[in-house]
């Protein structure tokens, strides 16, 4: 350690380097230390905190919609607001609620679980999140004034082209598309750079803890699925705008090729959603388990068998269109290989639970609750992949139904497990274990009256997406059921969030490990410190805290003075450099304002893109202006033996 | 189980196919659903006596040897059970696939609009071509052929009793075969949302025989028959001088235009409104009125007819049979 570095009394006291960490690593004071912030953790947690907003506003959609569809011919909600309510529903679950959520969890925890003290690209954070703000606020501000989008969250057009749909609704949520998908593009590239060159020293990649692996697959799949959807939207602007006809068989282009190109997003979106609910589900298995999850790389391999598999099925989205009989059952044929990786991860849990020794907290139980659900949405998704039963399910109540299985089950319930599981580490403070329950089971109850009944009801021939049914149906009876579960669902998110703010105030304190966790992130204090890691641990195995009894080995060398993380090897996580983080700046602020300027001006005239393309280049060149230059040292990192 | 209406309340034979399908992959789906609870539920007690008894998680070797043979076994029943999925769903497939042994089919043009549907009868013989609107005749046991068309957006054809949806799509022409094997007469909805009045866009089928369908045929072929009575003809009168005309037509008068749903049998069907309201009296004066208390968003404007021009045009519509 040079000298001029060590301007506390004793420098190797272990209070001073904390001290010395913090004052490094904290956001600024006050509002402008908020916003110029580009702390992993702070900007991870406003992103969980909004996105969770949002999810409620969605909520509360949905729960206007079962009011209007509880009885036949009701007259509470008319077809015009109901349009806007299920599209943005849809849109903000799938694109403001699901994808930023599971991207924030990842952003939250990858760098800890991995050993670091922040995310590779600390400003690009900063600016994904700002973006995925304004493009929710976009979309809501467009409900709010009645200016919801109302074509579907998948866009068919013509209906969400120029000709018939007039106005700006679809012209907002092309725009909310880019934003988020601006968001998820650059969030995916942080947690695969993140992983890949700021492992802890050790953690070689057959190490790497399977929630690490899941976001890392998840992330692939974001930067390959992504840009279809970017693309798609960004077409769809253009027919609207300047009228490029890309959708318009009329002038040569195609309504189909919309199909294609949204649903070779839209499938793997389903599974972006749910592998990080995998790592999730990981996690909390093997911390309750008592033991590590079996089959370590049988689930790995699963994770990423399932990330590729899942770009070959989006056809079988599209089987009520004109295609030959082969070429279908090649996609059914598709849709059921992805069940055996996912069958799989599932016996392995199943193996994990049946030789460890769990214990059945809030947690845990969300994980058999997940178990429950998501195997009636995967089985239920057999029905519709195969091509003559879905000819006939297809575009019914079952297709909600079977989602909301999936996603409920595959992704909200580990995502409820995991909040009850790292909240301790976010905050410090467990949660109610008592209340936890009671809202675990009335959501567990709430899901399946909801969304049982929605199944039948697509057989029983009720199609999606319409605003009322008429009386000789013979539909009341189901739709009342489903509406009642949706209150139920609608009391245990109550109870959730009184649990959240009961326990912030009150909770017991956590203590750096109160479940006896298997990763890193349990050998930190709780709440994390903005650092993170005071010493930089070294891994010696899979569970890197079970691995050994004692203390971590831990890497010396990392300057104190700076933001400095070490970056080690792709595959083997050998030290390899050092690389000095960003301090905090508010030019990712800036320069999402500037995207936002030019994106939503554009909406309203082609010349906002023109003026928000030249702000963007303005506060690109204030991020790369060059900084003052600090000295550089380029001392050898040391690895204790 | 045949629940009216539904998937399994089959008339004919690509619906009957595929509901055995449905079936055979529910039962399946449902016994997989059931171990694997029984697995998790297995896994839980064994877990919790392990807890009981205090002991740590089993991680011997020959436990993992013999989860990894489970684990296995598992995977195993799983790619067999998919195997004979996906063989099923090929056969099944292609047996609804391929015309239904097409003898003399029926050929009818389908055209979905916003939000109403378009039935145009092809023959041989071009002046037997016959156009209707929201009601669709087929007779029984004779295969008919549907080729689905559409103008403005994407709808999708569905009448649950003889086959599965298939979609309208602007600029492209989809085929499929139906055979209704059982006289019936159900409810058909629009399955693909198409804005505003999705919800109410539905047609009646009539399966009957092939005799009654012949009859049928030549009636709903024949131009509409001039009004007799002199509020019928005051009728006619405010049909072609007030909005009507602009959107309707009835084959045998000067009404001939191509925007709403053809009238000439109007009378004669057994809904309005795409089969949202029963056809009477009372409710073709509500729809006429005030379209947009009914079908809120429909492309058919208010009409302000004084209470005689109505009942006028009432009387007219009602010779429509």
């Amino acid at each position: 350690m040079p000298a001029e570095h060590a301007v506390d009394t004793d420098p190797n006291s272990p209070a001073s380097l904390h001290a010395r960490l913090e004052r490094v690593w904290r956001n600024g004071p006050g509002l402008w230390g908020w916003l110029t912030s580009v702390n992993h953790k702070s900007i991870a947690l406003r992103s969980i905190i909004t996105a969770f907003t949002f999810f409620g506003i969605a909520g509360v959609e949905a729960a206007l919609m079962r009011v209007q569809l509880a009885r036949p011919e009701n007259s509470f909600i008319g077809p015009d607001l109901y349009n806007q309510l299920f599209t943005t529903h849809g849109s903000a679950m799938m694109f403001l609620f699901a994808v930023p959520m599971v991207q924030s969890v990842a952003l939250y925890f990858v760098p800890i679980m991995i050993g670091t003290r922040n995310v590779a690209f600390p400003r690009l954070n900063a600016f994904g999140y700002w973006t995925y703000l304004i493009g929710g606020v976009l979309l809501f501000s467009g409900l709010f004034t009645n200016t919801g989008p109302d074509q579907g969250w998948f866009s068919y057009v013509p209906l969400a082209g120029p000709g018939f749909s007039p106005g700006k609704r679809v012209d907002i949520w092309a725009q909310m598309i880019t934003f988020t998908e601006i968001a998820a593009i650059v969030a995916a590239i942080e947690v695969i750079v993140t992983v890949f060159k700021q492992r802890a020293p050790g953690m070689s990649l057959n190490r790497v803890p399977l929630f690490v692996w899941a976001m890392v697959v998840m992330s692939f799949m974001v930067l390959v699925a992504m840009p279809y959807v970017a693309t798609a939207s960004a077409m769809l602007a253009m027919d609207r705008l300047i009228a490029t006809q890309f959708f318009n068989y009329t002038e040569g282009g195609d309504a189909l090729l919309w199909q294609h190109l949204f649903w070779f997003f839209g499938h793997p979106e389903v599974y972006i959603i749910f592998i990080p609910g995998l790592g999730m589900v990981s996690a909390i298995v093997a911390t309750f388990s008592r033991r590590p999850v079996f089959g370590y790389t049988a689930v790995v391999l699963s994770l990423v068998a399932i990330g590729f598999l899942s770009f070959g099925l989006w056809v079988h989205h599209m089987f009520a269109t004109p295609l030959p009989q082969t070429g279908q059952t090649f996609f059914t044929a598709a849709s059921a290989m992805i069940a055996i990786p996912t069958g799989v991860t599932i016996f392995c849990w199943i193996a994990t639970i049946w030789s460890g020794r769990p214990r059945f907290d809030t947690p845990m139980l969300y994980v058999v609750g997940f178990i429950a659900l998501f195997t009636i949405g995967g089985l239920t998704g057999l029905l519709l992949a195969s091509v003559p039963v879905d000819l006939q399910i297809t575009d019914t109540d079952f297709l909600p139904g079977h989602i909301h299985y999936v996603l409920l089950g595959g992704m909200v319930f580990p995502l409820f497990g995991a909040l009850h599981y790292w909240f301790p580490k976010v905050t410090g403070r467990m949660m109610s274990e008592r209340l936890g329950k009671v809202s675990f089971w009335l959501l567990f109850i709430g899901v399946n009256v909801t969304f049982f009944p929605q199944l039948l009801l697509g057989i029983a021939g009720m199609p999606r997406r319409v605003y009322t049914y008429l009386a000789d149906t013979g539909w009341g009876g189901l739709n009342l059921t489903s509406s009642i579960g949706a209150g139920l669902i609608a009391v245990g998110i109550v109870v959730l969030v009184i649990n959240i703010a009961r326990s912030l105030a009150a909770g017991a304190a956590a203590g750096a490990d109160p479940w006896g966790g298997e990763t890193l992130e349990w050998a930190i204090s709780s709440p994390a410190p903005d650092y993170n890691f005071a010493y930089i641990p070294i891994v010696h195995g899979r569970s890197a805290l079970w691995a050994d009894t004692g203390d971590l080995d831990a890497v010396a060398g990392l300057r104190e003075d700076r933001r400095e993380v070490l970056q080690t090897t792709m595959l083997d996580a050998v030290p390899d450099s050092r690389h000095e983080h960003p301090d905090p700046t508010i030019v990712p602020l800036l320069t999402a304002l500037a995207v936002g300027v030019g994106l939503i001006w554009g909406i309203l005239d082609p010349i906002g893109f023109d003026v928000g393309a030249v702000l963007t280049f303005i506060a690109l060149a204030a991020w790369g202006w060059p900084q003052k230059t600090k000295p550089n040292t380029h001392e050898i990192v040391e690895v204790p033996k | 189980m045949t629940w009216a209406g539904s998937i399994f309340d089959t008339a004919g034979s690509p619906a009957e196919r595929i509901a055995r399908l449905a079936w055979f992959l529910i039962i399946v789906s449902a016994v997989t659903y059931l171990l694997v609870l029984a697995a998790t539920g297995i896994a839980m007690r064994r877990a919790r006596v392990r807890r009981t008894q205090g002991e740590l998680a089993d991680t011997r070797p020959e436990t993992g040897k013999r989860l990894t043979r489970n684990v296995a076994i598992a995977t195993t029943l799983t790619t067999l059970i998919l195997l004979v999925y996906v063989s099923a769903t090929a056969l099944t497939g292609k047996a609804i696939a391929w015309p239904l042994n097409a003898q003399q089919p029926l050929t009818i043009e389908v055209t979905g609009h916003q939000w109403w549907w378009q039935f145009r009868y092809r023959d041989s013989l071009p002046s037997n071509w016959l156009t209707t609107s929201n009601e669709l005749h087929i007779p029984v046991g004779r295969p008919v052929r549907v080729i689905l068309l559409s103008n403005d957006v994407i709808h999708s054809f569905w009448i649950p009793e003889l086959h599965g949806k298939q979609d309208l799509i602007p600029g492209h022409r989809n085929t499929m075969w139906i055979k209704a094997d059982r006289p019936g007469v159900w409810k058909a909805r629009c399955a693909e949302f198409c804005g505003h009045q999705h919800a109410k866009m539905a047609f009646d089928v009539v399966a009957e025989s092939p005799a009654q369908f012949a009859q049928w045929y030549v009636r709903q072929l024949a131009s509409a028959l001039p009004p007799t009575d002199s509020s019928a003809k005051h009728g006619y009168d405010v049909f072609v001088q007030r909005t009507c005309i602009m959107c309707h037509s009835i084959n045998g008068t000067e009404a001939g235009s191509n925007v709403g749903p053809e009238l000439t049998h109007i009378a004669s069907r057994p809904s309005l409104a795409a089969g949202s309201l029963p056809n009477t009296r009372v409710n073709l004066t509500r729809w006429i009125l005030n379209p947009q208390l009914i079908k809120p968003g429909v492309r058919m404007p208010p009409n302000a007819l004084s209470p005689a021009d109505m009942t006028a045009l009432l009387d007219y519509l009602e010779t429509l049979k």
